[in-house]
């Protein structure tokens, strides 16, 4: 075996040959470098635009230079303070309830004996992952309608019917429930991989100790996939700022901007809709660069503590 | 009515497996039976909440709208009407727009996999001088975005609006599938990739002869991640063109829906005739949407769970 390999290295193979001799594996990069380059790296230049004019139609790179007019723009304007504010609390309430529920639901199924229900209940939970967010959208809208079920079954309980979309008092609550319910199930993957990474002779040992099941649960199992949980934890807080804009954007409407709409619904307005780019960008480059910070950082805390990170 | 002989076999089938099942419940105590019935309940709810809003739809598509409006359809349909599904299958847009997303769905599709199986490949090399500077400048990707805006004025400036490029290139490659193909390409056994080598065949005819046919699942993966992902995408298309008859449908029921909340937007596909959008129309729209998704659902689950099994095993 090692002397094969070392004859078939001998023969030319491997990295020992100088690398223009590899010029076939050079052309498979041609295309994909060309589209990183057109379609990621030249937006990312573009976002020159925040420090210069840019007029529709012109020059990508913008006209002039205006410096950090954008910036303080927005950094004044209320308006955008307030999308930062819904941003936060939209990205965080969505974390702190969609966080622990595919934990939850990982933890019932792993005390599910019959195989047969265990696939039903995942095959069931797993499907709101598959669906267009148009089609999200759409199942939300007719559920919280006035003639939706919800308000059919508030007004059987002699609850007056709510307009659940044109409150933003509700947004939250609507938009947190439903990226928990697209989300528990198909979160419980990595959990579920994890739980049965657990050694055997630990519940075996736990047992011989008198533990229930109860315990078990506490004392094998929840340490079992602590470093899953770390690890996952720290890298959604890395991503909790970026919400879900296709989905706020088909939900909200101007009666509901107080608590829907993010920064990213706000420059998408303001920059597509209304052509004011360069003061879009602006926002758009503090945006990403707060997240790429967050991620970052996230991650290298998240190698620190577990060994295990995105990268 | 359905949890309780569930319930009750649970721990016959622990009791007879007893001795050899991991946990054995010999001595389960009356705590622990309670718990194993609840548990049953607690997931079946979970089910019940995940599978009504699609049981809502499949309801009111097919019952009639004066049901609908009196807020009368929930589980079951009432006021039996398939006419609906006739009448939007009448409407010559929505088979237009259908038609575009299978179009869109295999283009897009095809260019996504050459262009991420090339760049995987290429990067899974070791013989490769820079893959560190390739991979780094794919991973950079995903990390920091240019951001809608800059993207939007690239992709108008290079005249790609109104054109099926607008929705296939600009987010061809998804970094993420790229590291889990890559990952894949390098465990495979490098004797065989030298040995085809010494037999003749070139990085290319390695590439097809040898370590696609070998990769068939993570292809078939990767394929069924683009491809639905595809077929679910709106935005772009909703941003990139601007006539009807070039939205794939998805962008046709985001219309729909707009038109219900009098968001903007007048370029709406819906039948003229109709001066408000019933809720069984919107039934329909979604159902038929969804139908292809479902045909293919035990696939996708599957390999979409071995996906993200490799992209986490890869650290």
């Amino acid at each position: 075996m090692s002397t094969e390999t070392a004859r078939l290295r001998a023969g030319g193979g491997g990295s020992s040959r100088p690398w223009y001799r590899n010029w076939q594996l050079y052309t498979l990069l041609i295309l994909p470098v060309a589209y990183f380059v057109i379609f990621r790296y030249l937006p990312m230049a573009g976002n020159i635009i925040a420090f210069r004019q840019y007029m529709p139609g012109g020059n990508i790179f913008g006209e002039y230079w205006t410096g950090f007019d954008n910036f303080k723009l927005f950094l004044a304007d209320p308006g955008f303070w307030q999308v930062f504010r819904n941003n936060i609390v939209l990205g965080g309430l969505a974390l702190l309830f969609g966080f622990p529920a595919p934990i939850i639901l990982a933890l019932l199924l792993n005390e599910v004996r019959n195989r047969g229900f265990k696939r039903f209940v995942q095959s069931a939970t797993y499907l709101p992952h598959f669906l267009s967010v148009v089609i999200v959208a759409g199942m939300i809208m007719q559920l919280t309608s006035l003639q939706g079920t919800i308000n059919h079954f508030l007004s059987t309980v002699g609850i007056d019917k709510i307009a659940f979309m044109q409150d933003p008092g509700w947004f939250p609550a609507i938009y947190v429930g439903s990226e928990v319910w697209q989300t528990a199930g198909w979160g419980t993957i990595l959990y579920l991989a994890a739980l049965t990474q657990i050694d055997e002779s630990l519940y075996e040992a736990a047992r011989i100790d008198g533990a229930n099941r109860w315990k078990q649960t506490w004392h094998v199992t929840i340490p079992g996939i602590t470093p899953t949980i770390v690890t996952l934890l720290i890298l959604n807080i890395g991503t909790f700022l970026g919400v879900g804009f296709e989905k706020i954007f088909l939900l909200y409407n101007p009666s509901t901007y107080a608590t829907a709409d993010v920064i990213s619904t706000y420059l998408f307005r303001v920059g597509i809709q209304s052509g004011s780019f360069s003061y879009a960008a602006a926002i758009g480059m503090f945006e990403a660069l707060i997240g790429a910070i967050l991620v970052i950082s996230s991650n290298m805390v998240a190698k620190r503590l577990t060994g295990a990170g995105l990268w | 009515m359905i949890e309780a002989p569930a319930a009750g076999a649970v721990p016959t089938a622990s009791l007879v497996l007893g001795n050899t099942k991991h946990r054995s419940r010999i001595r389960q105590s009356r705590g622990e039976r309670i718990f194993g019935v609840v548990n049953v309940v607690i997931l079946l709810l979970a089910v019940a909440i995940t599978l009504f809003p699609f049981v809502n739809v499949v309801a009111q598509s097919l019952s009639s709208e004066k049901y609908i409006d009196f807020g009368l359809v929930s589980v079951w349909p009432r006021g039996w009407d398939v006419s609906t599904y006739g009448l939007v299958l009448k409407d010559p847009t929505f088979w237009i727009n259908y038609r575009n997303t299978v179009v869109y769905t295999v283009v897009s599709t095809a260019v996504s996999m050459v262009l991420s199986t090339m760049f995987a490949y290429a990067v899974s090399r070791p013989e490769l001088k820079g893959r560190k500077f390739f991979i780094g400048m794919a991973i950079v990707t995903m990390l920091y975005s240019g951001g809608i805006i800059p993207t939007y004025i690239v992709v108008n400036k290079l005249n790609l609006t109104d054109t099926i490029w607008a929705i296939a290139l600009p987010g061809a490659i998804s970094v993420f599938n790229v590291l889990v193909m890559k990952s894949f390409f390098e465990n495979l056994p490098d004797e065989l990739l030298e040995a085809a080598q010494i037999d003749g065949l070139n990085t290319y005819g390695i590439l097809l002869r040898i370590v696609l046919p070998l990769s068939k699942a993570v292809m078939a993966t990767m394929i069924l991640i683009y491809a639905v992902g595809q077929w679910n995408s709106w935005f772009p298309a909703f941003l990139y063109m601007d006539h009807s008859d070039l939205y794939p449908v998805t962008v046709y029921l985001r219309n729909l829906i707009a038109g219900a909340t009098g968001a903007q937007d007048a370029g709406a596909s819906a039948d003229g005739n109709l001066t408000q959008i019933g809720a069984n129309i919107k039934s329909v729209t979604m159902v038929l949407i969804v139908i292809p998704i479902l045909f293919v659902y035990p696939f996708i689950q599957r390999y979409f769970v071995t996906g993200i099994m490799l992209g986490s095993v890869k650290g």
